[in-house]
């Protein structure tokens, strides 16, 4: 328990990955908490990559979590690009209410 | 390794608990304000395992860039008086039992995927990219990312760039009555067409048609 090792950190990137889904399932108010809840679980992916890098001696880990880092700047710039619009023509970004394609 | 042991119970649990009160506020600034001590939090954990300059470029561009344009579009959007307007508190509770049951089982299927890896540490095979100690982690990831990596580093510039493209094209709004300079109208433009000799008759003046 006071031996701080990779599964600690596991652990608590399954932690976050799993509050970000539920996030997401429980989240009935706006879509920018979903687009958060989004960035919570690419932050945990992150951690994983991150961890096991420095686990493992070996840097590929960390390059590729800063590729993870590039899709989720992008991701979320596109996302709230596509929020504004919305808002602009629907005048509402409530998830109750966002039911066009009837999904 | 007591010390580095309190460290990580300190930040691990200000982002547990965190990354909860971002789902669960009710306030939309609330949540953005509590992503930004998520990433905070994480960063500093990336400090301390460290992976030095990842943990710096994650504040950089989680807290610098990412949160602070989630601020602005929640500024612009004025959503705090929407959610106060109408909280449907029925639709929360159909999605309570489903939500919870999948995040559930997905965190146990994280840990059992953790023990599992803990017994097949022999299957991994390290790739020629090992770190080397007497290098900083900057210097490190510098080394690889130029020269192992640089076709992916300028695909994902090319992926910023089409993001950022996308998100000018799809925010761009023509606006109507309003008069922009045309520099082909201007070049265009030749003397037939913009002046015109009249005889003017004394004491008539000139009709202008327009």
């Amino acid at each position: 328990m006071i031996e701080i090792g990779l599964q600690h950190y596991l652990i608590l990137a399954a932690i976050i990955f799993t509050i970000g889904i539920i996030g997401i399932f429980l989240n009935r108010k706006n879509v920018i908490i979903i687009l958060m809840s989004i960035e919570l679980i690419l932050l945990a992916v992150n951690i994983n990559l991150v961890s096991f890098s420095i686990y493992l001696q070996n840097l590929t880990g960390q390059v590729f979590a800063m590729f993870i880092l590039t899709v989720a700047a992008a991701e979320a710039a596109v996302g709230l690009a596509i929020i504004v619009i919305y808002y602009k023509n629907v005048g509402s970004i409530d998830v109750e209410e966002i039911n066009s394609l009837k999904g | 390794m007591l010390a580095h042991s309190l460290f990580f119970y300190f930040f691990s649990t200000i982002t547990v608990f965190s990354a909860i009160m971002l789902t669960i506020s009710k306030n939309t600034i609330y949540s953005v304000f509590f992503l930004i001590l998520v990433f905070i939090s994480v960063s500093t954990l990336f400090i301390m395992i460290g992976a030095e300059f990842l943990g710096m470029i994650m504040l950089i561009v989680y807290v610098g860039a990412v949160a602070v344009l989630f601020l602005f579009v929640v500024m612009m959007l004025n959503i705090t008086k929407q959610t106060t307007k109408k909280t449907n508190r029925k639709g929360f509770a159909n999605y309570v039992s489903v939500g919870s049951i999948v995040g559930i089982i997905i965190l146990l299927e994280l840990i059992v995927v953790l023990g599992g890896w803990k017994y097949k540490s022999s299957f991994v095979v390290l790739s020629k990219t090992k770190s080397n100690l007497n290098l900083t982690n900057a210097h490190e990831l510098g080394r690889v990312l130029y020269t192992d990596y640089i076709h992916l580093f300028q695909i994902s510039g090319m992926i910023l760039l089409v993001a950022m493209i996308g998100a000018i094209t799809l925010t761009f709004s023509k606006k109507e009555n309003i008069k922009k300079q045309n520099y082909f109208h201007q070049i265009q433009r030749e003397r037939a067409s913009a002046v015109e000799l009249v005889d003017a008759e004394n004491d008539k003046g000139v009709k202008i048609n327009d």
